[in-house]
């Protein structure tokens, strides 16, 4: 009789179901994975020690750059660690926008999520239905801050402005006729509030049809039923966090147990699993994105009724206006020591975690009272995720290791940092 | 607010005595500072304690307190040491949060006791504590590199680790293949490091 033997297979870092550079070394038994050892790193930009030598606000538009495609919930828990520090309040409108931008980008990345899952497991149209929604919101973030992607919109403080009351429109081209620009151009006659607005009033249908093409497909839940369970115990003991935790039926939200901002002035549920599989997270992160057009809802109608400052008027940590530093001999000795010094931030040490789309997102800051971070930290959740991948995928067959990926909703940004 | 960590100061005085060398609070948060040999047993009680569960281990971290300030490092009492690791728990079961300080007795040879038998988290946050700064976790199953490159040579994070680094790669057209060489590129700061003494700045004489 022939000796068979366990043989190892590469897996990536160039491979369209790798989600980036994910490098993993698979030890199989015929079809089913014995053994698998992510090798990570491939993008690691030392983002902690770049910090270090950078004032604080220079940091910011890093942040960005960790988790991709949950830019705004990057900056949020680094802006929060720094207020902390400093010990200065947020203007109540700020506070307000940041929450909504919050729960935009938590629908952009669940859209990104369902996409590349979607894709991943083999259905096509879902990427496409996900990226014509994500086109909607890249456009607010766009407006708010001039970049699709990048955006840099939240400071040490506050945001950097206030919201526009006009949306960029489209004009006709060649290839777009007159009639068909004023049809495009008919959500954008009013103020980014009213644009935001318009996509909450629509997105419930979108994700409707989602769960038309999802939920009950039977080739969905054949590949995602009963793969890759976790049971409560497990998932705490391996630090998971976020959709991968309520998934395996544990209460936990960050914004519900240890609300931050005005989180506790907002009405939402949490939605948690029952069996921890692929299959539930599915259904948690599916929830979640009609319980974040709830909260996005609520804020737009607060900010509506509640014109004020979003920015701190401490001008030792946030810029005066550009008409003040004109006239005013003191803020304009202000405005230049914030640019090219930056602001000092007093000795001491804190942790400030935000509920982002993937789980907890951390942020340990420590100063020695310069102005730049003596360590940061960042708490990423998709490292612990990615952490118990072997685990996860243990017994399971090589095709079910791409579905546990997907659901991980492993982006390498913030894992490699 | 306040009442609620006194409770939990409270619980961890009963629970580990005389383990805890340092306890303080900052901005709601309580860090308190343990002997490094005592880190396996004091993590055992912060898990299993009803007062405490400790379930989860958010982050570990190491940190290099080289160029902390003296000042600083006699307040949060560092005993001139230099490498710590910081562990963030949290308690799913009671909402509470916890920052246990280790500091490594060895400042040639940093080790601590791995932990990964209370909280499997800890593996590959053990692993990265290891790549960046040095530090050794005594117990760990598999304490390789993680984030730096395949042969990368040196601890990236440590103070005293340039940040251009020391070698850079390039593929070489000759050789057809990617070479290292030493860094070209030359270390610039573009805002200098600035600590002002306390009080700069106020307005009031």
């Amino acid at each position: 009789m022939a000796e068979i033997r366990n043989y190892t297979m590469n897996f990536g870092p160039q491979h369209p179901a790798a989600h980036g550079v994910l490098r993993l070394v698979l030890e199989l038994d015929g079809e089913v994975v014995r053994r698998a050892d992510p090798h990570i790193g491939l993008l690691h930009r030392a983002t902690e020690k770049l910090a270090e030598n950078k004032t604080y606000l220079q940091s910011v538009p890093y942040m960005d750059r960790l988790d991709y495609v949950s830019m705004m919930v990057n900056e949020h828990a680094y802006v929060m660690a720094i207020e902390k520090l400093l010990q200065i309040e947020v203007p109540i409108r700020a506070q307000y926008i940041r929450v909504m931008f919050d729960e935009i980008t938590r629908i952009l990345n669940h859209l990104l999520w369902i996409g590349a899952h979607a894709l991943d497991v083999g259905a096509m149209t879902m990427f496409l239905y996900a990226f014509r929604e994500r086109e909607d919101l890249m456009d607010c973030y766009e407006a708010v801050s001039g970049a699709r992607l990048h955006a840099a919109y939240y400071r040490p403080g506050g945001v950097y402005r206030d919201l526009p009351d006009t949306m960029p429109k489209y004009e006709s081209s060649k290839i777009h006729s007159e009639k068909e620009t004023r049809i495009r151009n008919s959500n954008r006659e009013g103020s980014l509030l009213d644009f935001i607005e318009d996509f909450t009033n629509r997105f419930p249908t979108y994700v409707d049809e989602y769960e038309t093409l999802l939920t009950d497909n039977r080739i969905w839940k054949q590949r995602l039923v009963d793969i890759g369970i976790v049971s409560p115990e497990r998932a705490k003991a391996l630090g998971f966090t976020g959709p991968m935790l309520r998934g395996s039926g544990v209460e936990w939200d960050l914004r519900k147990k240890q609300p931050y901002e005005v989180y506790d002035r907002m009405d939402f549920d949490i939605p948690v699993g029952v069996n921890g599989d692929c299959y539930d997270r599915y259904l948690v992160r599916m929830e979640e994105f009609r319980q974040s057009n709830r909260i996005i809802k609520q804020c737009v109608d607060w900010l509506r009724n509640n014109p004020g400052p979003v920015i701190t008027d401490n001008h030792k940590v946030a810029p005066p206006s550009r008409v003040g530093m004109k006239q005013n001999m003191e803020e304009m000795i202000h405005h230049f020591k914030l640019f090219t010094e930056g602001f000092h931030v007093p000795p001491g040490e804190t942790y400030a975690a935000v509920e982002h789309p993937k789980g907890e997102f951390g942020i340990y800051l420590v100063s020695n009272g310069a102005n730049k971070p003596y360590r940061l930290k960042i708490r990423a959740p998709g490292f612990a995720h990615l952490a118990a991948l072997d685990e996860m995928s243990r017994g399971h067959m090589i095709s079910d290791v791409v579905a546990i990926i997907g659901t991980q909703d492993i982006v390498f940004g913030e894992i490699d940092r | 607010m306040a009442t609620h960590q006194e409770i939990l100061t409270e619980a961890l005085r009963s629970a580990l005595g005389d383990k805890i060398t340092n306890v303080q609070a900052l901005f709601g948060e309580l860090t308190v500072t343990v002997k490094a040999d005592d880190i396996c047993a004091v993590s055992r009680v912060l898990q299993d304690d009803s007062a405490l569960k400790f379930d989860t281990l958010m982050d570990l971290c190491g940190i290099d307190y080289s160029a902390y300030g003296d000042e600083l490092a006699v307040k949060h009492n560092l005993r001139n040491k230099r490498f710590a690791v910081i562990y963030h728990l949290l308690s799913v079961t009671n909402n509470q949060r916890l920052r246990v300080r280790v500091l490594a007795e060895d400042d040639e040879l940093p080790a601590v006791d791995s932990v990964t038998e209370i909280w499997p988290v800890a593996n590959w946050f053990e692993r990265e504590a290891f790549d960046l700064y040095g530090i050794v976790f005594t117990g760990h199953p598999d304490l390789r590199r993680i984030l730096t490159d395949y042969g990368f040579i040196g601890n990236p994070f440590r103070k005293d680790f340039p940040m251009t680094g020391y070698v850079e790669m390039r593929y070489d057209a000759e050789q057809k293949r990617v070479v290292y060489q030493p860094v070209s590129i030359e270390p610039r700061e573009i805002t200098p490091l600035v600590i002002r003494e306390e009080h700069y700045g106020d307005c009031e004489s």
